[in-house]
């Protein structure tokens, strides 16, 4: 009888942590968000931390971009030649990478090789008390150490997703018209003729931008509330990769339902 | 890594990333293959053009030999009038003639030519006069249920007759 008691008070207790800590997040978040007015004040702390987040993850963002470029153009031409329509390789490559695959899986990269990293790095300035030192030195370590990384990501997001997108539509160009043979100018005009900035390009650039908001809150959160102790550290790191990898996709589809309802 | 590498390293960044931006937003404007001093141009009215875009190929014989540069319509005569580029290699008769077709069932649109028996060549600013619209799908279904119109009365008669 007092085990199922325990176990329901279990599911309780387990179900109000969650919830609190959600409350404790959203708090976090706005706070962030209320005292950012230090990473536009004294930008080289943004531009640091861009250094960091941006432009360390260019080199797997590229490389990632290519290769998917180049894959999807193979598995587009195998498909597309059975109907006779191979002219439309380069609509099919450039409408899912930019509306899809580019924001989605540029921030999934993002959030492996950056997010971890911060969160790393701010569980461990907490864990070595390097935080409360600054508490006590009367600065903010929310304006000094959040604020910074968060306008980081934000900024570096749509940028390496748009790189992303670029670098798969060369790869795919590369596969279809220099390796398979696909008329150029029929390549390139049904992609000018069928991609729209607005539908496409520029929804693709909002959803990069939420994703570069909800992996880098996620990420700061994540770090700022691990247990100051190794373990606490290890799971904080993956628990960042888990929830902004989920984050990211229920993200997708929301914003996708929205974005593209019944448009042609 | 000190501040000015930083900022380098940061600025390269951003240049690249607005650089991408602008590469998706106007995807590589005039990749045009015929280059137009190697090239001549000719035009052609049609009276429907169907799907027909700037920058579909031209065939002749199913080589590409030019490229549409750009379509307008005509408002004195209610047609559309289609300008491309030849490529200089090849010369056509004047009594070409230019036809919109289809490659394949679903596919994009071209303007396919057809040579003519006219010993004079075709010269930059010529306007071919034969030429053939688009086929659109709905005019030869309409086209079709016309003649299946007019053809039933006439099977029931023969079969009154014969009863």
């Amino acid at each position: 009888m007092s085990t199922l008691v325990r176990s329901i008070a279990g599911i309780g207790r387990r179900t109000l942590e969650g919830v609190s800590r959600m409350g404790y997040a959203t708090r976090f978040f706005i706070a962030a968000l209320m005292r950012s007015g230090t990473a536009f004040r004294r930008f080289g702390l943004t531009i640091r931390e861009i250094y960091f987040s941006g432009v360390l993850s260019l080199i797997i963002i590229l490389v990632s971009g290519l290769f998917v470029g180049m894959v999807l153009a193979l598995q587009g031409y195998e498909t597309l030649q059975t109907y006779g329509s191979e002219e439309v390789l380069g609509v099919l490559v450039a409408l899912s990478l930019v509306r899809e695959l580019g924001p989605v899986v540029a921030a999934l990269l993002f959030a492996s090789r950056a997010g971890s990293a911060i969160t790393a790095e701010i569980g461990l300035m907490k864990a070595t008390e390097q935080l409360a030192a600054m508490e006590m030195m009367a600065v903010d370590p929310v304006a000094r150490v959040v604020a910074p990384r968060f306008w980081a990501g934000v900024i570096s997001m749509p940028l390496l997703a748009a790189l992303f997108s670029a670098m798969g539509i060369l790869g795919g160009y590369l596969v279809g018209v220099v390796l398979i043979g696909v008329d150029e100018g029929s390549f390139w005009s049904q992609m000018q003729a069928k991609v729209d900035f607005e539908e496409d390009i520029l929804n693709g650039v909002i959803k990069s931008v939420v994703f570069g908001i909800a992996v880098t809150a996620i990420a700061l959160f994540e770090g700022y509330d691990a247990p100051p102790t190794a373990e606490g550290v290890s799971g904080a790191t993956t628990r960042t990769v888990v929830t902004s990898s989920l984050a990211i996709l229920a993200l997708d589809f929301v914003l996708t339902a929205f974005m593209f309802r019944g448009v042609s | 890594m000190n501040r000015a590498m930083l900022d380098l390293w940061v600025g390269i960044f951003v240049v690249a990333g607005i650089g991408a931006l602008m590469f998706l937003a106007l995807k590589v404007g005039s990749m045009n293959t015929v280059d137009v001093k190697d090239s001549y141009q000719v035009t052609a009215l049609f009276e429907n053009i169907g799907g027909l875009k700037a920058r579909a190929p031209v065939k002749s014989a199913g080589v590409v030999v030019g490229r549409v540069s750009s379509i307008n319509f005509d408002d004195k005569t209610y047609e559309a009038e289609v300008t491309f580029n030849l490529d200089k290699r090849y010369s056509f008769p004047t009594d070409t003639t230019a036809s919109i077709l289809t490659s394949g069932l679903l596919g994009e649109q071209y303007i396919g030519l057809e040579a003519g028996g006219e010993s004079v060549k075709l010269k930059s600013g010529d306007r071919l006069k034969l030429t053939q619209s688009a086929v659109v799908l709905e005019n030869l279904i309409g086209q079709f249920l016309y003649s299946k119109a007019q053809e039933e009365p006439q099977k029931e008669g023969t079969a009154n007759e014969a009863q």
